[in-house]
Formats: structure tokens, C-alpha cells, sequence
């Protein structure tokens, strides 16, 4: 076995670990999730891309059930979503959320950001949950401020506070929804290299985002979703070099023109 | 003057007696209340609608017929106990209502971005509500929070008709007695409810300031 390209042998042998099959949603008449089947393997990276409104961070948030689903089922380590409830809560602890605009808990300092999951929920010895944070933190680059509230700091920083507060909790699986949308352009960078990082040591990721650098460099698959539907999907170096959708040359000339 | 210093002793037993039904029923209604209030956010629809109901049929029943239902009805089906134990129920049951709104509201102004943060890193809907939601809803909660103390404080006043001997029931006895000095007993009830409220708001105005300080 000859290993070809970063993270390729392992995204190659990996099991299905999230498994979408014949989801769909509806808001009213609005189809915003049509016949959507993924199969994501253990130690893939997925980026999805696609225009506003394409369902893309509907997709994600089905994932751990932020949003529910009317039509189809969600798997993740085999397992079926559980309803609302203690099940659901216990999934949901085994995957990663990183959100748009960063969502850490204001009334809580940046330590305790970090800490807060693993003490309540995996019930945690408060000293190792806060010597795990410090290293996570310190992974992320924080590390110097985790006394601090988080509006005491940057868009970037607080995301990063984010990726380590998800990553505190050990998850199988890590959601990125449009992480890097509400940051400036010189705060993307630094919330991206500690994504690729993470990529580059096999976490599981699926990723909403916009920036196509990372997509070219970090993904194995791009999925490119149109009007609540997957249209194209591929390796990175194929989609955007050689896309085959009338739907997806049209979002890439766009986008790229610039 | 004199008859007012002569009765001190009455005016202070009821002025004991206000106490006593504005603090426990403070505090009871602020349990029954944030309950409530987190029912009515609730995943679980029926939780939902059952808050609500108690929210629409008490807050829009006059207190007194709370007080009538609790002295007059409930002994009907052999629930019989004290008049002021009555009180208590009936004024707690009555401002829980009040709480609860106070309640809601509040975790409806923290951003919906915080629950979704907790319920990600694995949180239950209770955990998520007392270590997220409810501390940051503090700051909202507080100032309506003290209005519906201090017309608790002042809500107390209608158990004087239903057979408990609080402040305003000391100063309309006393005032039977003595027509003549119904002013001076008037104006001393009116300085007990006072000496409730007043520090009461400056407490509650302080802690405001301080859970804005702690964001």
C-alpha cells in the first residue's frame, strides 16, 4: 500500500461513520433538503460548498439534530439519530460543533468555555478537565488567555476558543457551520490553519465554508449542493478544475472571477 | 399620635405577619415560577401548553378570587388547613404567574446561538437552562422581577379580608376602635409597606448592577 496523498489511504479504508440516507426537509413548501445520501468515513475531511440558501448548513445541522429531518434517516457510528432527549444529548456529545458566530457561553470565562462540557457532562474531575483544556487551548493558540471573557476577544481567537471547546470533548465527528463567515479576512487564516491542522491528524470533518483555499488543500471530497440538493461531488482537484455540472462551472466562475 | 404608639405592638405583630406571607410567597413563586417559565420553553410540547394555560388562567384571575377559590372552595373538597396557609398558596400561585412570564422573556432575550452551543457539546435541556440560559438571563429577569415583589408586598394586603391579621388588617381593626386616630393608623401601615419596598428595590437595583458587571 503506497500512500499517494495526505490523508487519502486513511479516508480510503475508513468505515461510514455518518451515513445520510434519502434525507429530505421541508420548511413549509420550501424543499430545502432533497433525497441528500452521504456517506462520510472515519478520518475524511468534507467540504460543502454551494450558493446561500443551498441547504448546505441545513445539511450540517441535521447531522447532530440542531435541525430535525421529516423524510429519511441519519446514522452516526451506525447508531440512528435518537428524539429529543438523553440519547440525543449523549450523541450529540460525540460530535463536534463549530458555529458561525462562535456561540461561546458570554458568562463564562474562556478555561471555563473549554471545561464546562467535559465536567457536566462527561463528569470529569474538574482539575483534569481544566489541565485538558489548557493544553487544547494552548493547541489553538489561547492559551495565554483563558481568564478572559470571551467579547474580550478577536472573532478569530473566540473561534478558535470554539474549535477547542468542541475538540474537549473528544468527539467522533466534527461539524463546521460557515466557521470562518462572520470573521475579517486577516482572522480566516489563523481559525483555518488550526483546521487543517486538525484535518492533517485524521479527525473526521465536515465542513460549510466558503473559502476554497482550504477546501483545495484540506478536503477529500467536496460535496456541492444546489437548491436542497447534492448536484456534484468529487475530489477537490477535480471539482475545481474540472466540474461537470452546469450549476457548479457557473458558481465556480463566479466566485473565482474575483 | 399616642393611640398610634399605644397599638405599636399590633401594627408591628401585623407588620410580622406581611413579612412572613411577602417571603415565603416570594420565594415559593420564584420556584414555582422559573419552573414554569422553563416549561414553557420546553422541547416537550404538552409542558409547554400546560405552562401556558396556568400563565393564561391565573394571571388573568383577580387575586381575590384566588384567595375565595383557596378559603371558601377548597374546603368543599376537604382540603382544609390554616387561613394563612391559604394565604400563602393563594399569593404564591397567584405571582408565580407573574414570575414566570419574567422568567420566559428572559431566556427569550439570550440568543438562541447559546442553547444551540450547549445542546452540542452534549448538554440536556435542564443542564443547558441552569448553567447557560438562566445565568444569562439574569440581567432581564431582575428588574421585572422586582416589580412583581413589590406588588407581592402589596398583594399581601388582600389576605386582611380573608380572615389573616397582616399589617393592613391591624390598621383597619384599630382604626375600628378609634375612628378618630384613622389617620394616624393609615399613614403608619402605609410606612411598614414602605419600609418593605424601598430597601427591597435598592437590594434589587444593586444585584442588577452586579450581574451586569458579571458578563
Amino acid at each position: 500500500m503506497t500512500v499517494t496523498e495526505q490523508g487519502g489511504t486513511e479516508a480510503a479504508t475508513g468505515q461510514p461513520l455518518v451515513v445520510l440516507d434519502g434525507v429530505n426537509k421541508w420548511y413549509g413548501d420550501l424543499h430545502v433538503l432533497q433525497d441528500i445520501n452521504l456517506t462520510i468515513k472515519r478520518g475524511e475531511v468534507v467540504v460543502v460548498i454551494g450558493p446561500s440558501g443551498s441547504g448546505k448548513s441545513t445539511l450540517c445541522r441535521a447531522i447532530n439534530r440542531l435541525e430535525t429531518i421529516q423524510k429519511g434517516s441519519i446514522t452516526l457510528d451506525g447508531k440512528p439519530l435518537p428524539e429529543e432527549g438523553k440519547a440525543l444529548a449523549a450523541l450529540r456529545a460525540d460530535v463536534g460543533m463549530v458555529f458561525q458566530s462562535f456561540n461561546l457561553f458570554a458568562h463564562k470565562t474562556i478555561l471555563q468555555n473549554v471545561t464546562l462540557g467535559p465536567i457536566k457532562v462527561r463528569n470529569m474531575k474538574k482539575a483534569e478537565a481544566q489541565d485538558r483544556a489548557k493544553e487544547l487551548l494552548d493547541r489553538v493558540g489561547i492559551g495565554h488567555q483563558a481568564d478572559k471573557y470571551p467579547a474580550q476577544l478577536s472573532g478569530g481567537q473566540q473561534q478558535r476558543v470554539a474549535i477547542a471547546r468542541a475538540l474537549a470533548m473528544n468527539p467522533k465527528v466534527m461539524l463546521f457551520d460557515e466557521p470562518t463567515s462572520a470573521l475579517d479576512p486577516e482572522m480566516i487564516a489563523e481559525v483555518l490553519d488550526v483546521m487543517v491542522d486538525l484535518a492533517k491528524q485524521g479527525m473526521t470533518m465536515v465542513v460549510v465554508t466558503h473559502e476554497m483555499g482550504f477546501a483545495r488543500t484540506a478536503a477529500d471530497r467536496v460535496i456541492f449542493m444546489a437548491d436542497g440538493a447534492i448536484v456534484e461531488e468529487n475530489t477537490p482537484e477535480e471539482f475545481f478544475t474540472n466540474p461537470q455540472s452546469d450549476r457548479a462551472k457557473d458558481f465556480l466562475g463566479k466566485i473565482l472571477k474575483h | 399620635m399616642d393611640a398610634l404608639v399605644d397599638n405599636l405592638d399590633l401594627i408591628l405583630k401585623g407588620f410580622w405577619t406581611t413579612i412572613q406571607l411577602t417571603v415565603v410567597a416570594s420565594i415559593a413563586a420564584l420556584l414555582l415560577g422559573t419552573v414554569l417559565g422553563t416549561m414553557r420553553v420546553s422541547p416537550i410540547p404538552p409542558l409547554r401548553w400546560l405552562g401556558a394555560a396556568y400563565v393564561e388562567i391565573v394571571r388573568n384571575t383577580p387575586l381575590t378570587l384566588v384567595f375565595f377559590f383557596m378559603v371558601f372552595v377548597a374546603p368543599q373538597v376537604d382540603i382544609v388547613v390554616e387561613f394563612k396557609t391559604s394565604a400563602y398558596v393563594a399569593l404564591s400561585v397567584y405571582t408565580a404567574a407573574f414570575v414566570c412570564e419574567a422568567v420566559r422573556s428572559g431566556i427569550n432575550s439570550v440568543s438562541t446561538g447559546q442553547a444551540e452551543a450547549a445542546r452540542a457539546i452534549g448538554m440536556t435541556f435542564s443542564q443547558s437552562i441552569s448553567t447557560v440560559i438562566l445565568p444569562q438571563a439574569m440581567r432581564s429577569i431582575i428588574p421585572p422581577l422586582i416589580n412583581i415583589f413589590v406588588a407581592l408586598t402589596k398583594n399581601t394586603s388582600v389576605a386582611a379580608g380573608f380572615f389573616v391579621t397582616e399589617l393592613f388588617a391591624s390598621g383597619r381593626d384599630l382604626n375600628l376602635r378609634h375612628p378618630s386616630d384613622g389617620l394616624w393608623f393609615l399613614g403608619g401601615v402605609a410606612f411598614f409597606y414602605l419600609l418593605i419596598t424601598i430597601p427591597a428595590g435598592i437590594a434589587a437595583s444593586q444585584l442588577e448592577r452586579k450581574v451586569a458587571i458579571a458578563r
